[in-house]
C-alpha cells in the first residue's frame, strides 16, 4: 500500500495536469494535415501535373494556407503571455522543437505562397494581372522543381515536428516515443489524401488519392501497432502509460475513435470504393479526418496524465 | 507495482483559473505579482505615514513609506507568543520571521507565525463597530461608530448591574490581549472570568501534575525535550501540534538519535518519527501507563535515588499497581505484553533523560487528571522531574505590575463552581458558567463578554451554549474577524490584529528569564482598535476612570518597565530583553521543592483521599463506540490555529479544508471512496457539513479523526463558509472530570454517510 | 562557479508546511499557487507503516527539460549557481515547460508567464539562505554549493543514504533526501 498525499494544488496542474487543452490537439491537427498536403502537392509538382487540372495542384495550397492560419491561431490562443509571441523570433533555440516549428513555420508560408501561385484561381488572374505574371515567372521547369522541393521538405518536416514537439517532452512517458514524428506525419499525409479524395473532381486523381489514402491508413496502422509496442517494451515508466490506453481509462476513445472509426472504418470502406464495390462518398474521408483530430486529442490528453513513478 | 493513492487534502482547483481570487485583491496595473489587498492599500494611504511614523518613533512624515524597516514584535497567532520580526516594504505588510534573540522562537516561527501576514490583509476582516439589527444568531447588522456600540455596551452593563449585580457579567477570554477587559470587569466588580484553556484544555494536566508534584506543567510546557535521550509522547502530536519550540526540540532530538516512542491511535507524524509505535485503543492510556509503572517497579528499574528522597506514599502506590500488568493491560490497550515491557525498559534505560511528555490538550475521556497524574507519577518514577532531559523549572523576571486602586470585593463568589463542585479546578470554568446562564444557578448571569475565543467552535455541545446565549440580555464579541460567536453577538467590537496594537508586556514563564514586547507594525487598516483602548473606553463610560490613571498603553508599558528598571525604548528596538540566566534543574542548584500536602512526590495523594478520590490513579474502560459507529478524534493541523486561521488567506491556502481520516480497509468496506464527500452523523443525531474522505493506513479501523476549526458557518467568513466540517458540531456529548470540572470530549461515536 | 542545491533530512521534516507559506510571503506567490508543497509518502499497512515527508520544489536539474523545451530563451540556467530561473518577458506562456517537467514543479503566473521556485536567488545573493530553508523550524533543510567539497550540503550529503526524486526521468535533481 502506498499513499501519497501533496499539498500542492496548483491550476493546470493539479490533480493531473492539462496544461493543455482544445488548442494544441486542433493546432497538431491542422498543422500535419497541412503538412500532408504540401507533401501532395510537392510530390504532383515533382511528377509535373500542375499542368493537368487537378486538385491537389489547386486546390490544396489555398486550403493549407487558410488551416495552417487557422491552426496558428489556436496555436496563438493558448499562449499564456500572447504579448511575448514575438520572442519566437529573437531566438532560435536548437534543442526546443518549438524553437525549430516556429521557424518552420515562417518558412512553409512562403512555400504554400508559391505552390499557390502556381496555380492561382482564375479570378485572382484577372483581377490582379501581377498575381498572372509572377504565376508565369515561377512556371518554369527550375521553378517549379524548386518548389515542389520546398513543399515536400517542409512538409515533412513541419508533419514529423508535430510529432516531435511532443516526444520531446520527457516528463510524459506516453510521448516518449520517436515514433510519434512517423506517426503524426503519416497521419497527416492520410488526412491530406482523405481531403483530396473528397474534393477531387477528376475520376483518375480520385482513385490515386483514395488509394493512396488506403496505404497511408495502412502504415498508419501498423506505426500506430510499432508506437504501443515500443512503449510496452520500453521501462516500467512507458508499460504504466501504454497501459493507459490498453485497459485504462483512454482505451475507448483511442480504439474506438482514433482507431476503429478514424483508420479501420474508413479504411474498409475506401477499399470498398476503390475495387468499386461501392461509390466515392464523402463519409471515408470525413471519418478518416476526424479520426485525425481525435489522435491528436487522445495522444495529447494521455499524455498529459502520464507520468514517472512518483519517487 | 504497489497501488499510488493521489489525495490532495487542500486540492482547491479554481475554476476560473485566469480569475484571481476574492474580489478584492490583486488591484492595480503591474497587479498580480503582489498579493495586494485593497483594505490594506486604502488603509496605508491614510496610515502609511502614521506607519512610518512608527518606525520613527512617532514622528509623523508625509510622503508615501518606501524602503524596508523591520519591527520586532510577539506572535499571537496561537498562545506560544513567539518573538517575531516583522518586515514591511514600501508601507505594506510583507512577511514575519522569527527574533533570533527570543528563545521561544529562536529565529523560526511556525508556518501559522509566518503566515500571520494574512491575518492583516484578511478582506473578511471585521472593520466597524456592529449592533445586531434581527434576531440573534442571523448575523444582520448596522455599523455604529465606537462611540455608539460603547455607549449601548455601558449602558446595558449598568442595568444588568443594577439589576442582578455586576456579577451577573462573565468575561470569556482567551490570551494576553484579554488583560485589559479582565482589569476593567474586576473594576465593575465581577469575579466570574474564564477561558478555554482550562476545562476544555490543559487543566486536567495541571490539576494532575500539580497533585502530584505540587507544581503545574504550565504553558509554554516546562519540558527539556532538546535534551531527551528518550521521549514518550502520548497522543501529543508534536509537529502537527505546532507549538514552536516543542517542534524545534523535537526535530533536535530526532537529530540527536532520541529515542522516540509514540502512543496514538494515529499513525500521527510524530509517530512517523518514533522508534515504537504504540497504536493505543483510544481510552486506554491510564492502563497503558499503570501497567509501564508495574514494570518499572517490579523489575526495580526506577530511580530509587530519586524516589527515596522525593517520593511520599510509594509503597501503598507499589501495591495499587501491582495488579496492573502488561498482561492485564493488553485487552484494554491492545498493545502487546512484550511491546510494554519493551518500551518500560527503553525508558529505564535513558533516564532521567526520559521526557513523558504530559500533552497539552487533556481533556479526552473524562478521567484525565488521573491520567495526567499516572503520566506525572510515571515521570517521577523515571526520576525526570527537575532534571535535564525531563523538566525543568521555569523561572521569570521581576517586572511590577501597574499600580492600581483595589478592585471592589463582589457580594458573591464565583458562578462557575458552586460549592467546590469540582474540588481542584484551579481555573474558573467555561461550561459553568454556561450552565449557571442556562438555569440561573447559583445566580443568575446576564452578561456576557466574549474576548478572542470562538465559544461556538470551543466550547463542547453548540447547542447548550446557544442556550445559553439565548438567556442573556447582552452578548459583546470582541474579535478580529466574523467568527461564529461574534453572529450571535449583540455588539460586535472589531478589534485591531496583533500586528497592528501594542500588548501587555509578556513577562514569560519559561527556562530563562526575559520580557517580550508586542507593538505595532502596520497600522490597522480600518476603524479597528486595540483592546487596551476598548477596556479603558469602557471603563470610562462605567464611571471607572480611576482605573486607567494612564491614557495610552506606552505609558503603562513606560511604567512597568521602568519600574523593572528596564528601557521601554531598547524593548521597542529589540522586541525583547533577557534577564540573567538561573538554575532551572535541580543539579544546576534549582531547589526541590515540592508543594504538595506531603511536601513531597504525592505518590499516594492525601489530598485526593480525603476528598473522596482514588489516591492512585484506577483505570476504569471507556464506553466502547456501538456496533457500526466510530470514535470521533481530532487535532491539529500545523498550519492552523483552531477555528481562527480559516479565513486567513495565506493560511487557507495550505489547507482550505479539513478531511476525515478513515482507515482505508473499513472506507472499502463501506462503500467509500478515498477524497469523495462524505457526512458524520453523531450519537444524538446531529449531521456533519459534508468532509472529504482520507481512506488511510494511517488510523485504526475503530475511530475516525479530522482537524478541528473547520466548518465555519458566519456567512461573511467569505473564505472559509462550508469548507470542511466542524468536530465542535459533534461534540454534543462530554465526559465531565469529577476533580476539576474538564470536559472530555472524545466520547463521542459518528457514522459515516456517502453524500450524493 | 557554484552549483547551489539542497540536501534535506526527512527523519527531522515535520511537514509543517512553513517552508511553503515562507515562500508565498517572501516571494508573493499568488494565492491558490505554489512554488514548493510538501509530499506525505506513507508505505506499509497499518501500524506496521513508513511514513517519508518531503518539501519538494523545482529540483533545479542539471539536465533540465524545461529549459531544452524552450522557445524563447526565457527559461534559461543562470551561470549564478547553475540556478534555472524563468525571465518572465521573454515567455510566451507555450507551457512546454510546464510540460516537460516530470516533478510538475512549475506553473502558469496569473500574469501569463512560467513561474516556479527560484532558489531564492535574491536572497541567495545577498548571501542569505533561501526563504523556505531559512525559516524551518526544524532546520532539515541545507542549502549550499555542491560542487564545493567543504559545504555543509556537501556534508550533509555525504553523512547518510539519500534519494533524489524520479531518477529514472533523466533530469539530474539537485534537491537530495537523507533518509
Ligand atoms: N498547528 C497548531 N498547533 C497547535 C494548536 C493549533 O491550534 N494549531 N493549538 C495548541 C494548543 S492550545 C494545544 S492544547 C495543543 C493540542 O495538541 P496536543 O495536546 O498535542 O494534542 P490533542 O489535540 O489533544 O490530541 C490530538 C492527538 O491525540 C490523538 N489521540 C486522540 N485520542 C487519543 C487517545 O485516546 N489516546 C492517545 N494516546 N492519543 C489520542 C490524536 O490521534 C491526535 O494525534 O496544540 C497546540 N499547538
Ligand atoms: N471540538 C473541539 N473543541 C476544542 C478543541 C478541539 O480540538 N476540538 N480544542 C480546545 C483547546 S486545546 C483550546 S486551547 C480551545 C481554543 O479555543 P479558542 O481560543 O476559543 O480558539 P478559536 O476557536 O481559535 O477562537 C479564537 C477566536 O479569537 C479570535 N481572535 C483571533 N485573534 C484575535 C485578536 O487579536 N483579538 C480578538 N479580539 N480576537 C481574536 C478569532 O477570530 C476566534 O474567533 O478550544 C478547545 N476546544
Ligand atoms: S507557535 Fe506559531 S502561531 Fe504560536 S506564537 Fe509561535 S509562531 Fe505564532
Ligand atoms: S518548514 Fe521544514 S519541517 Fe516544516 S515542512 Fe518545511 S522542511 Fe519540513
Ligand atoms: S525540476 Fe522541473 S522545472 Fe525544475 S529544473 Fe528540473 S525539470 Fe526544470
Ligand atoms: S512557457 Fe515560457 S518559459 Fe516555458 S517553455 Fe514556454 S516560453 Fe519557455
Ligand atoms: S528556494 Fe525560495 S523560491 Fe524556492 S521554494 Fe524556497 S522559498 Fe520558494
Ligand atoms: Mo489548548
Amino acid at each position: 500500500m502506498r499513499e501519497l498525499v501533496l499539498t500542492r494544488h496548483n491550476d493546470l496542474i493539479d490533480p493531473l495536469v492539462r496544461v493543455w487543452g482544445w488548442e494544441i490537439p486542433v493546432y497538431l491537427f491542422l498543422g500535419g494535415w497541412v503538412a500532408g498536403m504540401m507533401i501532395l502537392v510537392g510530390y504532383f509538382l515533382l511528377r509535373g501535373r500542375n499542368r493537368e487540372d487537378t486538385c491537389v495542384c489547386s486546390v490544396l495550397p489555398g486550403t493549407s494556407f487558410v488551416l495552417l492560419s487557422l491552426g496558428m491561431g489556436a496555436l496563438f490562443l493558448d499562449l499564456e503571455h500572447k504579448l511575448y509571441v514575438w520572442r519566437l523570433y529573437t531566438t532560435f533555440e536548437v534543442t526546443s522543437p518549438m524553437s525549430w516549428g516556429a521557424w518552420i513555420l515562417l518558412l512553409v508560408y512562403p512555400a504554400l505562397a508559391a505552390a499557390f501561385a502556381l496555380r492561382p484561381p482564375g479570378i485572382l488572374r484577372d483581377l490582379f494581372p501581377a498575381v498572372d505574371r509572377l504565376s508565369r515567372r515561377l512556371d518554369t521547369p527550375v521553378g517549379v522543381r524548386g518548389i515542389a522541393a520546398a513543399n515536400l521538405v517542409l512538409g515533412i518536416a513541419l508533419g514529423i515536428y508535430t510529432g516531435i514537439l511532443l516526444s520531446a517532452l520527457g516528463a510524459r512517458p506516453f510521448w516518449n516515443s520517436a515514433i510519434l514524428g512517423p506517426l503524426f506525419l503519416v497521419s497527416g499525409l492520410s488526412s491530406a489524401a482523405a481531403f483530396g479524395h473528397m474534393v477531387a473532381r477528376h475520376q483518375e486523381e480520385r482513385e490515386l488519392l483514395a488509394r493512396s489514402d488506403n496505404v497511408f491508413l495502412a502504415i498508419e496502422l501498423f506505426v500506430v501497432a510499432l508506437f504501443l509496442v515500443g512503449l510496452l517494451s520500453s521501462s516500467q515508466a512507458h508499460v504504466a502509460a501504454a497501459r493507459l490506453v490498453l485497459g485504462g481509462p483512454f482505451t475507448a476513445p483511442f480504439w474506438v475513435l482514433v482507431v476503429g472509426a478514424g483508420i479501420v472504418i474508413p479504411l474498409m470502406i475506401q477499399l470498398l470504393a476503390v475495387t468499386h464495390r461501392i461509390a466515392h462518398t464523402p463519409v471515408g474521408p470525413l471519418l478518416v479526418m476526424a479520426g485525425g483530430l481525435a489522435l491528436r486529442f487522445v495522444i495529447v490528453a494521455v499524455g498529459q496524465v502520464s507520468h514517472w513513478a512518483k519517487v | 507495482m504497489p497501488a499510488i493513492v493521489l489525495v490532495f487534502t487542500s486540492a482547491r482547483i479554481r475554476p476560473e483559473p485566469r480569475v484571481p481570487l476574492g474580489t478584492v485583491i490583486m488591484i492595480t496595473v503591474s497587479r498580480r505579482r503582489f498579493l495586494q489587498i485593497s483594505g490594506t492599500t486604502a488603509g496605508l494611504a491614510a496610515a502609511g505615514s502614521v506607519a512610518g511614523g512608527l518606525a520613527r518613533g512617532g514622528a509623523v512624515a508625509e510622503a508615501p513609506e518606501t524602503g524596508v524597516r523591520t519591527v520586532p514584535t510577539y506572535c499571537d497567532i496561537c498562545f506560544w507568543k513567539c518573538g517575531a520580526i516583522a518586515y514591511v516594504r514600501d508601507g505594506q505588510l510583507w512577511k514575519i520571521e522569527g527574533n533570533p534573540a527570543d528563545p521561544l522562537s529562536r529565529g523560526r516561527l511556525c508556518p501559522r507565525g509566518t503566515g500571520g501576514v494574512g491575518a492583516h490583509v484578511d478582506p473578511d476582516r471585521l472593520k466597524a463597530p456592529l449592533v445586531r439589527r434581527q434576531k440573534r444568531g442571523q448575523e444582520e447588522w448596522a455599523e455604529v461608530t465606537w462611540d455608539e456600540a460603547l455607549n449601548v455596551v455601558a449602558e446595558k452593563l449598568q442595568k444588568i448591574k443594577a439589576e442582578y449585580g455586576p456579577e451577573a457579567v462573565a468575561l470569556f477570554s482567551h490570551g494576553i490581549g484579554g488583560t485589559f477587559l479582565k482589569h476593567t470587569l474586576r473594576a465593575f466588580g465581577t469575579p466570574n472570568m474564564a477561558a478555554p484553556s482550562f476545562a476544555q484544555c490543559r487543566g486536567p494536566r495541571d490539576v494532575g501534575f500539580a497533585l502530584t508534584f505540587g507544581e503545574e506543567v504550565g504553558s509554554p510546557e516546562r519540558t527539556d525535550i532538546r535534551n531527551a535521550r528518550c521521549l514518550v509522547l502520548i497522543g501529543s502530536h508534536l509537529g502537527e501540534n505546532m507549538h514552536n519550540t516543542q517542534a524545534q526540540e523535537f526535530a533536535e532530538a530526532i537529530g540527536a538519535g532520541a529515542s522516540i516512542i509514540v502512543v496514538d491511535p494515529r499513525f500521527s507524524v510524530a509517530a512517523s518519527k518514533a522508534k515504537h509505535y504504540l497504536p493505543i485503543k483510544p481510552g486506554a492510556d491510564l492502563a497503558l501507563l499503570l501497567a509501564w509503572m508495574n514494570v518499572l517497579v517490579t523489575e526495580g528499574l526506577y530511580d530509587k535515588e530519586y524516589v527515596d528522597a522525593h517520593g511520599f506514599g510509594f509503597d501503598t502506590f507499589k501495591a495499587e499497581i501491582a495488579s496492573s500488568t502488561p498482561e492485564w493491560a493488553y485487552p484494554e490497550t491492545g498493545i502487546e505484553p512484550s511491546v510494554i515491557r519493551e518500551t518500560a525498559r527503553e525508558m529505564a534505560r535513558h533516564r532521567p533523560a526520559t521526557l513523558v511528555h504530559p500533552g497539552r490538550h487533556a481533556t479526552w475521556y473524562g478521567d484525565d487528571t488521573q491520567r495526567s497524574r499516572a503520566i506525572a507519577l510515571l515521570n517521577a518514577l523515571l526520576g525526570s522531574w527537575g532534571r535535564k532531559g525531563g523538566f525543568w523549572k521555569p523561572v521569570q523576571m521581576t517586572v511590577p505590575g501597574y499600580p492600581y486602586p483595589p478592585y471592589p470585593k463582589p457580594d458573591k463568589g464565583k458562578v462557575d463552581n458552586p460549592n467546590g463542585k469540582y474540588p481542584f479546578a484551579s481555573e474558573a470554568l467555561t461550561t459553568g458558567i454556561r450552565e449557571a446562564t442556562i438555569t440561573g444557578a447559583p445566580y443568575p448571569v446576564k452578561g456576557w463578554m466574549v474576548y478572542a475565543t470562538n465559544l461556538l467552535q470551543a466550547m463542547p455541545d453548540q447547542r447548550e451554549t446557544i442556550r445559553a446565549i439565548q438567556a442573556l440580555d447582552l452578548l459583546v464579541v470582541v474579535d478580529v474577524i466574523p467568527s461564529e460567536i461574534a453572529g450571535w453577538a449583540d455588539v460586535v467590537l472589531p478589534e485591531t490584529t496583533y500586528l497592528e496594537r501594542y500588548d501587555d508586556l509578556n513577562v514569560e514563564w519559561f527556562r530563562e528569564p526575559f520580557v517580550a514586547l508586542r507593538q505595532p507594525v502596520v497600522h490597522a487598516p480600518h476603524a479597528q482598535k486595540p483592546n487596551w483602548w476598548i477596556a479603558r473606553q469602557l471603563a470610562l463610560r462605567l464611571g471607572l476612570g480611576a482605573y486607567y490613571p494612564w491614557t495610552t498603553i506606552e505609558e503603562y508599558l513606560d511604567y512597568r518597565l521602568t519600574k523593572a528598571g528596564l528601557s521601554f525604548d531598547t524593548l521597542k528596538k529589540q522586541g525583547i530583553i533577557h534577564g540573567e540566566k538561573q538554575p532551572v534543574f535541580f543539579d544546576e542548584g534549582a531547589e526541590a521543592s515540592f508543594p504538595t500536602a506531603s511536601r513531597k512526590i504525592d505518590f499516594y495523594s492525601t489530598t485526593l483521599r480525603e476528598a473522596g478520590f482514588d489516591p492512585v490513579p484506577k483505570f476504569t474502560r471507556p464506553e466502547p463506540p456501538p456496533e457500526g459507529s466510530f470514535r470521533l478524534l481530532f487535532g491539529r493541523a500545523p498550519m492552523h490555529s483552531f477555528s481562527r486561521t480559516q479565513s486567513n488567506p495565506i493560511l487557507h491556502d495550505g489547507m482550505s479544508e479539513n478531511a476525515v481520516w478513515v482507515n482505508v480497509h473499513v472506507a472499502t468496506r463501506l462503500g467509500l471512496t478515498d477524497g469523495a464527500y462524505v457526512r458524520l452523523r453523531n450519537q444524538d443525531g446531529v449531521l456533519s457539513a459534508r468532509i472529504r474522505l482520507k481512506a488511510t493506513e494511517r488510523i485504526r479501523p475503530d475511530c475516525v479523526y479530522m482537524v478541528h476549526g473547520f466548518g465555519h458557518t458566519s456567512k461573511r467568513l467569505t473564505r472559509a463558509l462550508g469548507k470542511g466540517a466542524s468536530d465542535a458540531q459533534l461534540v454534543t456529548r462530554y465526559a465531565t472530570d469529577p476533580l476539576m470540572g474538564g470536559t472530555g470530549m472524545n466520547v463521542n461515536f459518528v457514522t459515516l454517510e456517502a453524500e450524493a | 562557479m557554484a552549483r547551489y542545491g539542497m540536501v534535506i533530512d526527512t527523519r527531522k521534516c515535520v511537514g509543517c508546511t512553513d517552508c511553503v507559506v515562507a515562500c508565498k510571503t517572501e516571494n508573493q506567490v499568488p494565492e491558490g499557487l505554489n512554488r514548493d508543497w510538501i509530499t506525505d509518502d506513507a508505505t506499509g499497512s497499518f501500524p506496521t507503516l513508513h511514513l517519508e515527508i518531503r518539501t519538494e520544489r523545482c529540483n533545479h536539474c542539471d539536465n533540465p527539460p524545461c529549459v531544452a523545451c524552450c522557445p524563447t530563451g526565457a527559461s534559461h540556467v543562470d551561470p549564478f549557481g547553475a540556478i534555472v530561473l524563468v525571465t518572465p518577458e521573454m515567455c510566451i506562456g507555450c507551457k512546454a515547460c510546464l510540460a516537460s517537467c516530470p516533478y510538475d514543479a512549475r506553473f502558469v503566473h496569473p500574469d501569463g508567464y512560467a513561474d516556479k521556485c527560484t532558489f531564492c536567488i535574491h536572497r541567495v545573493k545577498d548571501g542569505l539562505d533561501p526563504a523556505c530553508v531559512s525559516v524551518c523550524p526544524t532546520h532539515c533543510m541545507t542549502f549550499g554549493d555542491l560542487d564545493d567539497p567543504n559545504s555543509e550540503v556537501n556534508r550533509q550529503f555525504a553523512s547518510r543514504p539519500h534519494h533524489a526524486l524520479m531518477p529514472a526521468a533523466g533530469t539530474e535533481p539537485r534537491i537530495f533526501y537523507l533518509t
